[in-house]
C-alpha cells in the first residue's frame, strides 16, 4: 500500500533520514520506535508530505506521491494524521471540528457529515461532547476527537505522531484503547510512539529507527525479545 | 447678583452664542455626519488594504514582500496630514482630476491608505500568532492552503487582533480631525468655525472635545460587546 524507496531528508546540513526503504501492506499496524531525534516523526511526516523528501520516492497504491504535479490535497485526504499536540481547531465546536473537512471538500453533505460525526463520537465515547469547544475537554478527550476528525474523511491510512506523548499518564489508556479498536477494524496504521506495551500488543510489525535509518524491522516478538541490532538492544535496555 | 449667578448668566450667554444663535449647532451635527462617513469608509478601505499588504508581507515570494515593505515604510514615515494633502491636491487634484469624487470620499481613501499600513502590521502579527500546528492539521485533512487560511487560521487570528484593531479604529476617527485641511467641515472644523465667528474659544472647542469623546465611548462599548461574543469558544 505504501512503498518508500531510498527516502532522504535533510534540514540544512543535518541529515535526518538517511535512506529508508519500507513497504507497508494494507491492514498492517506498523509501530515506529527509536530514540528522540532519530527521524521517526520526520519519516511519518514525509508520508503525508508535511515534509518534502530531499531524495527518494514514496508510492501510495503504486502512485508516486512526491512527484511534481501530484495533487497534494487529494493524497492527504486518504491519509488521516493525528498529532502529538492534538491541533483541534479551538474556534469550532467538536462537531464542527469533525465535519469541517468532509463538508468543505464536498465529500459529504452537512447532514451526512453530522451523522458520521455522531457515529464517530460514539465510537470514541464522546457523543455528549458534540457541542462543546476543545478548551472544555481534557487532553485524552481532545486526542480522541482528533482521531475522530481524521476518520471523518474515511482515510485508507492513519498516521499517528506520538499521540500519547503530551497526555497525563492517566489519560494514555483511553487513547490507546481507541487506537486498538481501530487496529482491530483492519485500518492500515503507522504509529510513532514510546508506548512499548502498546507496540507489543497491537503492532503487526515494529520498526526501530535510529540515525535516520531503519535498524531493525520485525514482529513485536522478534524485535522486543530477540533484537539483532546492537543499537536496538541498547535502546530497549533503556526503555523497557 | 452673587458670583455664581453672574457666572451662570455668562455661561448661558456664551452657550447661546456658540450653539443656538444662527443655528450654529447645525454646523456641529452635520460635522458629526462628515466625521462618521469619512471614518467608516476609511476603516473599510483600511482593512482591505491591510489584508492585502499583510498577505504581501507574509508571502514567500520576493516581489510582494518588497511592495508590502515599501508601502508600510512610506506610510509610517510620513505625517497623515501630508498624505491627505498629497492624495487630495496631487493625486485627485491633478493626476486623476477627471475622476469626479466627493471630497469626503477622497478624504476617506487617503485615511484608508494610511490606516492600511498599520492594519497590515496588526493582521500580520495576528496570523503569525496562530500556532503552526493549526495549519498542519488543516492541510493534513486535505484542505488547500487557501481553505486552511480562510477557515482555520484567519478566524483565530481575528480574535487575537480584535483589540488592536479596535484601537486602530479609534486612532483613525481622531485622525480624521485634520480633514479641514482639504476643506471638509467635520466636527473639528465646525468647532473651529464657531470659534472664529464668536471669538470665544471655550464653548466650541470643549464642545468639540465632548462630541469626539462621546462618539468614541459609544464605539468602544459596542466593540467590547463584539469582542465578548468572539471569545465564546474560550470558555473552560
Amino acid at each position: 500500500m505504501i512503498k518508500v524507496k531510498n527516502l532522504h531528508k535533510k534540514f540544512g546540513d543535518l541529515t535526518v533520514l538517511d535512506g529508508i526503504d519500507e513497504h507497508i501492506e494494507q491492514g498492517e499496524v506498523v509501530v515506529v520506535i527509536g530514540p528522540s531525534g532519530s527521524g521517526k516523526s520526520t519519516f511519518l511526516r514525509c508520508l503525508n508530505l508535511l515534509e518534502t523528501a530531499t531524495d527518494g520516492e514514496i508510492y501510495v497504491d503504486d502512485r508516486q506521491i512526491n512527484a511534481p504535479k501530484v495533487n497534494v490535497n487529494e493524497v492527504r485526504q486518504k491519509m488521516g494524521m493525528v498529532f502529538q499536540q492534538f491541533n483541534l481547531f479551538p474556534h469550532l465546536t467538536i462537531m464542527d471540528n469533525i465535519t469541517l473537512a468532509p463538508v468543505l471538500l464536498k465529500k459529504m453533505t452537512k447532514e451526512e457529515a453530522v451523522r458520521k460525526g455522531q457515529e464517530l463520537l460514539e465510537r470514541v465515547n464522546l457523543a455528549e461532547k458534540a457541542d462543546a469547544y476543545p478548551a472544555q475537554l481534557s487532553g485524552g478527550q481532545k486526542q480522541r476527537v482528533a482521531i475522530a476528525r481524521a476518520l471523518a474523511m474515511n482515510p485508507e491510512i492513519m498516521l499517528f505522531d506520538e499521540p500519547t506523548s503530551a497526555l497525563d499518564p492517566e489519560m494514555v489508556g483511553e487513547v490507546l484503547d481507541v487506537m486498538k479498536d481501530l487496529a482491530k477494524s483492519g485500518m492500515t496504521m503507522v504509529i510513532v510512539t514510546h508506548e512499548m506495551g502498546f507496540a507489543r500488543e497491537v503492532a503487526s510489525r515494529v520498526l526501530f529507527i535510529d540515525q535516520g535509518k531503519v535498524m531493525e524491522s520485525g514482529t513485536p516478538d522478534e524485535v522486543f525479545n530477540n533484537p539483532q541490532n546492537e543499537r536496538t538492544k541498547l535502546f530497549l535496555s533503556k526503555v523497557l | 447678583m452673587t458670583g455664581l449667578q453672574a457666572w451662570l448668566a455668562d455661561f448661558g450667554n456664551e452657550f447661546y452664542k456658540s450653539f443656538i444663535k444662527d443655528d450654529r449647532y447645525k454646523l456641529l451635527t452635520s460635522g458629526i455626519g462628515v466625521t462618521i462617513k469619512v471614518s467608516l469608509l476609511a476603516i473599510v478601505i483600511g482593512i482591505l488594504i491591510g489584508m492585502l499588504i499583510a498577505l504581501c508581507n507574509l508571502s514567500k515570494r520576493k516581489l510582494p514582500k518588497v511592495i508590502g515593505g515599501v508601502y508600510t515604510d512610506i506610510i509610517r514615515g510620513t505625517p497623515s496630514v501630508t498624505q491627505l494633502m498629497i492624495i487630495y491636491f496631487v493625486v485627485f487634484g491633478s493626476w486623476l482630476s477627471m475622476v469626479n469624487l466627493d471630497k469626503w470620499i477622497v478624504a476617506a481613501i487617503a485615511f484608508g491608505i494610511n490606516s492600511g499600513a498599520y492594519v497590515s502590521e496588526i493582521i500580520r502579527a495576528g496570523i503569525l500568532s496562530v500556532d503552526h500546528g493549526q495549519t498542519e492539521a488543516g492541510r493534513s485533512l486535505g484542505l488547500s492552503a487557501f481553505q486552511t487560511m480562510t477557515r482555520i487560521v484567519i478566524p483565530q487570528a481575528v480574535k487575537n487582533i480584535f483589540p488592536a484593531l479596535c484601537n486602530e479604529f479609534i486612532v483613525l476617527i481622531k485622525e480624521t480631525a485634520i480633514v479641514g485641511y482639504v476643506g471638509l467641515m467635520d466636527i473639528q472644523k465646525a468647532g473651529d468655525f464657531i470659534k472664529s465667528a464668536t471669538f470665544q474659544p471655550f464653548m466650541p472647542l470643549v464642545g468639540t472635545a465632548i462630541i469626539y469623546y462621546v462618539l468614541i465611548k459609544i464605539l468602544t462599548l459596542a466593540l467590547r460587546q463584539v469582542e465578548k461574543s468572539l471569545r465564546k469558544s474560550d470558555v473552560r
